[in-house]
């Protein structure tokens, strides 16, 4: 059985488990508008950005130069993750230690950056460095060897599905012989050039009121806001937190599956319903055991009622709770899966459901019990973390108490 | 861990420098020919290294429509013109896959940089822009961003709805999708995973950045000669650009239907040495530790072994560092296995490499002969081992290990087993 022992969160809504769930609990939005560059030339100005972050905080001096911010938030992350749980890699065998992180586009500021340079100063100017900042898998590398995780590494790339599918490999990996695997998702997605390449989807909110510019299931729903930061946890095999005495066991990873929706022109159906069930079978339970469900929320109206209809093939109209807390962040890409898993093991951890901010008025072809403007008590034993990707991918993942 | 169901590969595709189509590959690495020139993708006169392994790749000759050409990147075009060759290879065509059972996995290290980079220059005027145009942002930009595209376009391809992703763990993608795909198939997710790699990384943001890394070779005016891996006038690797793809499935459903086995994905393993971004430690423990594993789960002994495909990249500190670790892993047998590295023939295409590496493996076992080290004539006292120089070799193979190293330290060896071998 393998569960989560430590989790790290840096989210526009705080940085570290006590802000972030504090903030999100009470309904509290880290959407404002775009600081990190001048916002004005673009139809989308609002994000959620991670104030009260100095990277030089949480990332070692020499690193700072040789890595995009995406990694500085996984540096904070892991070691906040590892001190909630209080574990040390170099207690685990040196090859049984694993990293799986997701990740959706790079080190996109750090890129553009290097990029600018090249096109206008020339090859030369281009750092040494750039290669091992940029690359999808240098979060990976990094913490590999900031942690000395010496065993299987993994990056995957599913877009916004990531976490769930890193988490599931992660699991995977511990199955199959690792005992400890650092896991998760970060992205920092707040660089001109990659907010250019977000707006050509035709999926972000023109909003420009922080309060209803995302509003998942909402009939005024006119696409996302994008947000930054994510989550790294800590996942061992259950009798190992036990004999190591570990503080707290947040849950188990009792169930995961994935799958890919057919092209539109090929008049098959979405997936993700698919992926709730296999998921559920997985962890050999019934829809009905459903606690809560933090769904995916788009806030692209196709999109919301193709995950409406899903949740209602599976559960019923209105058959289980569910919550998007992301609203208060924005999609954080391979970050917000994450978050949302730490999100979920915080409810389980305290028996209450955090809110949907910001919506109010459900689309009338959404009929879910949407926790909204307040909290929700209720003791969670199951509960689903569902996250799509552009182009197709779907994950979900089961979370269950350790009780 | 011993699964009871085993993943065999049962179809390939190879876009390759040197040779386009499977069977131009294995022709053009079992003739020892190198496939190293003068870039032609872009005006290379700036650059410190102005050579690499191209590919003479027209996506049209694989049915690809204007509009995809448009909308995909050349890796991505070169990872479906893969499939479609690895589909018909395995004899699986429309219908005959269910497509919840049928999963997808595709490595690759840097996503779609060449189109990335173009848009680039575009929407930031050319470098003159950091708050960039969105007005000039084209509708496939963001595909050309996120390295997944390359999933969706393969999954889309072959009507795939079982579990799909992209790995992207730098250089060893290639081995890191195949094994990962192996995973798949052996704990049961999937019937059929099409498994592979794709990379097209010669653009001027990447040859810039290996330039100021210093790690490829500057020998400009001798371009087929460049890459010299385990030779002692190595001076580092040629960048190039591929794909393989393989039709992957249990070993029970290829028997089933009555197709032909290449081999059997029989192990595999990823460790990293935790030591640095790009160098490596000389002692090769954290490869030895992936070998042993690998060869630990398909259940051989280091004599079994029959031909080591190398990562052999062409810089000093690969050759020690890898001769090293098949010291520590295959002890006497290292100084009797014959070792070689197609990367002298068809360069180091980043994330796609190990899977077309994989496709080199899977041939020798195929055909009974091991591809050359092209281009080795005067032997690095430091690298003893028999390399295979310049000519291929008829030589009984059923047993094949291939390795990768890269960025991050991420250290893979996959082990194939022939069909024919009863272990």
């Amino acid at each position: 059985m393998t569960v989560i022992t430590g989790l790290g969160v840096v989210a526009p809504t705080g940085v570290g488990v006590a802000d972030y769930w504090a903030t999100t609990l009470a309904g509290k939005s880290g959407i404002d508008r775009i600081r990190r560059f001048d916002p004005s030339p673009y139809s989308t100005q609002l994000a959620g950005e991670v104030d009260d972050f100095e990277s030089g905080d949480h990332v070692p001096a020499k690193l700072l130069a040789q890595t995009d911010r995406m990694t500085h938030f996984a540096f904070a992350g892991a070691d906040m993750a590892l001190t909630d749980a209080g574990a040390d890699p170099a207690d685990f065998p040196e090859y049984d230690r694993a990293v799986v992180t997701a990740n959706s586009a790079g080190g996109v500021e750090y890129g553009q950056r290097e990029l600018q340079k090249m096109w206008s100063g020339g090859p030369m100017r281009v750092s040494a460095y750039m290669s091992v900042a940029w690359f999808y898998a240098a979060t990976t590398g990094q913490l590999s060897i900031h942690h000395g995780l010496r065993g299987p590494c993994g990056l995957i790339a599913t877009e916004q599905a990531g976490a769930l599918d890193a988490i599931g490999h992660a699991r995977r990996q511990l199955r199959r012989g690792a005992r400890l695997a650092v896991t998760g998702g970060t992205d920092a997605p707040l660089s001109p050039a990659c907010m250019v390449a977000q707006l050509a989807t035709g999926m972000l909110s023109s909003g420009a009121d922080p309060t209803a510019a995302y509003l998942p299931f909402d009939s005024r729903a006119a696409g996302y806001v994008p947000g930054e930061g994510g989550a790294i946890m800590i996942m061992e095999r259950r009798e190992d937190a036990e004999r190591r005495g570990a503080e707290r066991i947040y849950g188990e990873v009792a169930g995961y599956a994935a799958t890919f929706d057919p092209a539109p022109e090929s008049g098959r159906g979405p997936t993700l319903a698919r992926a709730i069930r296999s998921a559920l079978d997985d962890a050999r339970i019934a829809p009905g055991d459903v606690d809560a469900v933090f769904a995916d929320g788009y806030g692209v109206p196709d999109l919301d009622r193709q995950e409406a209809r899903a949740l209602t093939e599976v559960f019923g109209p209105r058959g289980v709770p569910v919550t998007v807390p992301k609203t208060a962040t924005g999609r954080m890409y391979s970050g917000g899966a994450a978050l949302d898993v730490a999100a979920a093991l915080l409810a389980m951890r305290d028996g209450v459901l955090p809110p949907t901010p910001h919506v109010n008025e459900l689309a009338a072809d959404c009929p879910l019990d949407l926790v909204r403007t307040e909290p929700r008590e209720l003791t969670v034993r199951h509960a689903l973390v569902c996250a799509r990707g552009v182009g197709g991918f779907n994950s979900a993942l089961v979370l269950r108490t350790a009780a | 861990m011993e699964h009871e169901r085993r993943a065999v590969i049962t179809g390939m595709g190879v876009i390759a420098p040197g040779g386009v189509g499977t069977r131009a590959f294995w022709s053009s690495v079992t003739v020892g020919r190198t496939a190293t020139r003068r870039i032609t993708h872009f005006d290379p006169e700036r650059f410190r290294c102005r050579i690499a392994a191209e590919c003479d790749f027209d996506p049209a000759a694989f049915g690809l429509s204007p509009q995809e050409v448009r909308r995909m990147d050349r890796a991505v075009q070169m990872a479906l013109a893969a499939t479609g060759e690895a589909l018909a290879d395995a004899g699986v065509g429309e219908g005959s896959l269910d497509p919840a059972r049928t999963g997808v996995t595709i490595g690759n290290a840097v996503g779609s940089t060449m189109m990335m980079e173009e848009e680039y220059v575009v929407i930031s005027d050319g470098g003159r822009q950091w708050l960039c145009d969105q007005e000039y942002g084209v509708r496939h930009l963001y595909g050309a961003v996120i390295p997944s595209t390359a999933g969706v376009e393969v999954a889309r391809r072959v009507g795939a709805e079982g579990p799909t992703a992209v790995v992207s763990t730098g250089c060893t993608s290639g081995l890191d999708a195949v094994g990962h795909a192996a995973q798949l198939i052996e704990e049961g997710s999937a019937d059929v995973v099409i498994g592979g790699a794709t990379d097209a990384p010669i653009s001027p943001i990447t040859v810039a950045c290996f330039d100021s890394l210093k790690a490829t070779s500057t020998r400009n005016d001798d371009a087929a000669r460049a890459c010299r891996p385990f030779d002692r006038d190595r001076d580092g690797l040629v960048l190039g650009e591929g794909s393989a793809v393989f039709v992957m499935e249990s070993r029970e459903r290829a028997v089933r239907r009555g197709a032909r086995v290449y081999c059997e994905v029989a192990g595999y393993a990823g460790r990293a040495n935790a030591y640095h971004m790009t160098g490596l430690k000389p002692d090769g423990r954290e490869l030895a530790e992936a070998i042993d594993r690998a060869m630990e789960m398909a259940g051989i002994a280091a004599e079994d072994i029959d031909y080591v495909n190398a990562h052999g990249s062409g810089t000093r500190q690969n050759d020690r560092h890898e001769t090293a670790a098949f010291k520590r892993s295959l002890g006497d047998h290292a100084r009797r296995v014959p070792v070689s590295s197609i990367k002298s023939m068809v360069g180091h295409s980043l994330g796609a490499i190990g899977a077309i590496e994989v496709a080199a493996s899977a041939l020798a076992i195929e055909h009974d002969v091991v591809p050359p080290t092209a281009n080795l004539t005067t032997p690095d006292p430091e690298c003893d081992l028999d390399y295979v120089p310049r000519e291929a070799r008829e030589h009984s193979t059923d047993v094949v290990l291939s390795v990768g190293s890269g960025f991050g330290g991420f250290q893979s060896a996959v082990v194939l087993t022939s069909p024919r071998s009863r272990r």
